[in-house]
């Protein structure tokens, strides 16, 4: 088997189940599947723990270029798509409970909500966001848009923050879960501006002494760039 | 999504007597260490034992009241943990009994009371309120309790006692949650006097006839039906008679988000949700949220406590 065979039939079938799992628990507690259930208010949970799953996806999302710099496993970049989709997937369910369950589809709340509520402004602006992201993310759209669609997909940065904040923003009075996130986000944006530093200094060395003096720094070495053509 | 989503699975639900059963094994576990000091009489006042209690229809609301593990299955006990079913599963460290409040300040009569003296001879009342949460979700209560009232008279307040002071116990070792900072220890509210006088203000022991389960507030809570639920105080050890008012603990965590009066009101928001609507826990799927009334239902019998009185900037 090819290593795009491997990805084909193996690895991404499997990321897909176990993107899954998360809706397969949600709906065993909501239909009470397995002597499962959801509690004495099962609208929250359902609306608190689809939240939660995008928000889990987005920070592996963002783990994915680390992971594969640092392991120097270039190929994984090939889940990410799928990683990326599955956040939006799980940001419009969401989002649906919290219209139809939690709102009962009372659009004229939802709207003060949006307007009102900073915590749901924000939240509502990631959503929107995600749609671009979503709506670009096949092989004919990425050849299309060329280089802007890295530029385009730089967006994800900002709706990880904007997800974390929202996260932050509903939490009563015990932050500690939120903060966790915000800690590994900020881990994970961290390392790509040192990234960033980094390969400017190489490329400032490099523009001073010619070539093959100075090789690359380590970092830069596997070709990291997101714009790679692996990009599946 | 479209089918209609269950309530927790019959299956789930522990049977009362295999549940209170258990509740009195371990409280008879925990009593052993103690045995010396506990009088044998202490036995039937054990978490789930059944009260004798009077109702009272005339300050019952007619809606239907919601189940025994929705009541004891959903509370915000932070001492216990902050997750709404962290106390349910946390709260057996609490000891109840042997239990005494301890009472000071602008009154007559002060000093530390049994528990057991200070319910003697109290008539025992079930009344079924509605329980507004600040956090837009409500529930109907059969607590058993009675006015705080007849409680506070017994201790003479004086002319300066403008307001009353309650306390929760604080002892970590009990209330795991107390060793996180996320609110000052120990927990403290307060209502002004007339508001602690007034004849709907109910000292709770039980629920649905049965001595209350540690999760919601054992073994003696406060409960105010016409302000947000976090004015019910639980297990409460101290009372003090002010002359000022009284810090709040919810109020000291966030002041702009939580007031002294915490008074229901749809038409002032909390700084980051709406408060003019609620879900109803338990109602039926897409028929949870209603419009939430002000002082919860209960304008009738309390808006003149707050006449004159600017309920935006008092919230």
């Amino acid at each position: 088997m090819t290593l795009a065979q491997r990805y084909r039939f193996i690895y991404k079938p499997l990321v897909f189940i176990a993107c899954l799992a998360p809706l397969a628990w949600l709906a065993s507690g909501a239909f009470g599947w397995f002597g499962l259930s959801l509690g004495a208010d099962p609208v929250k949970e359902l609306e608190h723990e689809a939240g939660k799953t995008a928000l889990n996806l987005l920070l592996l999302t963002l783990a994915v270029t680390p992971v594969r710099e640092l392991t120097s496993q270039p190929q994984l970049l090939r889940l990410r798509r799928m990683l990326g989709l599955f956040v939006f997937f799980y940001v419009v369910l969401h989002f649906t409970i919290y219209l139809v369950l939690d709102l009962e589809l009372n659009f004229r709340t939802l709207g003060a909500d949006i307007a009102k509520r900073p915590y749901i402004t924000i939240g509502f602006t990631a959503l929107l966001l995600l749609i671009p992201l979503a709506a670009t993310s096949t092989n004919g759209m990425m050849r299309r848009l060329g280089r802007r669609w890295q530029t385009l997909h730089r967006l994800v940065y900002v709706i990880a923050v904007l997800g974390v904040w929202h996260f932050y923003w509903q939490v009563k009075r015990d932050v500690r879960e939120p903060l966790l996130y915000a800690g590994i986000l900020a881990i994970l944006l961290g390392y790509r501006v040192l990234r960033a530093i980094a390969r400017r200094r190489a490329a400032a060395t490099r523009s001073v002494h010619p070539a093959p003096a100075h090789p690359a720094a380590p970092l830069t070495s596997t070709s990291g760039s997101a714009t790679a053509p692996e990009r599946t | 999504m479209s089918t209609r989503i269950p309530r927790i699975a019959p299956s789930e639900i522990t049977p009362p007597e295999v549940y209170f059963s258990r509740r009195a094994l371990l409280a008879g576990a925990l009593a052993t260490g103690a045995s010396a000091l506990l009088p044998a009489a202490e036995a039937p006042q054990a978490q789930g034992a059944a009260l004798s209690y009077t109702t009272n229809p005339q300050y019952s609301v007619k809606e239907a009241p919601n189940k025994y593990e929705e009541i004891a299955g959903y509370n915000n006990f932070y001492e216990f943990g902050t997750d709404k079913d962290s106390p349910s599963h946390n709260a057996h460290t609490l000891r109840t009994r042997p239990w005494s409040v301890t009472v000071s300040g602008e009154a007559e009569v002060r000093g530390t009371f049994d528990l057991e003296d200070l319910l003697k001879g109290v008539a025992l009342e079930e009344r079924i309120y509605r329980f507004r949460c600040v956090e837009a979700w409500s529930l109907v209560v059969p607590w058993v309790g009675f006015p705080l009232s007849t409680l506070l008279g017994r201790f003479k307040p004086t002319s300066r006692a403008k307001y009353v002071e309650f306390t929760t116990l604080y002892d970590p070792r009990q209330m795991p949650g107390q060793r996180v900072p996320v609110l000052t220890w120990p927990y403290v509210e307060g209502l002004r006097i007339d508001e602690a006088m007034h004849p709907l203000t109910l000292m709770v022991v039980g629920l649905y006839g049965r001595v209350l389960p540690n999760q919601d507030g054992a073994p003696l809570r406060l409960i105010v039906p016409w302000k947000y639920g976090f004015k019910g105080i639980k297990s409460i050890v101290k009372i003090g008679f002010t002359s000022v008012q009284p810090r709040t603990a919810w109020n000291e965590a966030a002041p702009n988000e939580y007031g002294f009066y915490a008074n229901v009101n749809p038409q002032v928001d909390h700084p980051r949700w709406s408060q003019a609507t609620e879900r109803r826990i338990g109602a039926p799927f897409l028929a949870a949220r209603r419009p939430t009334l002000p002082f919860n239902g209960y304008a009738e019998q309390v808006a003149s406590l707050y006449q004159g009185m600017d309920l935006r900037r008092y919230f």
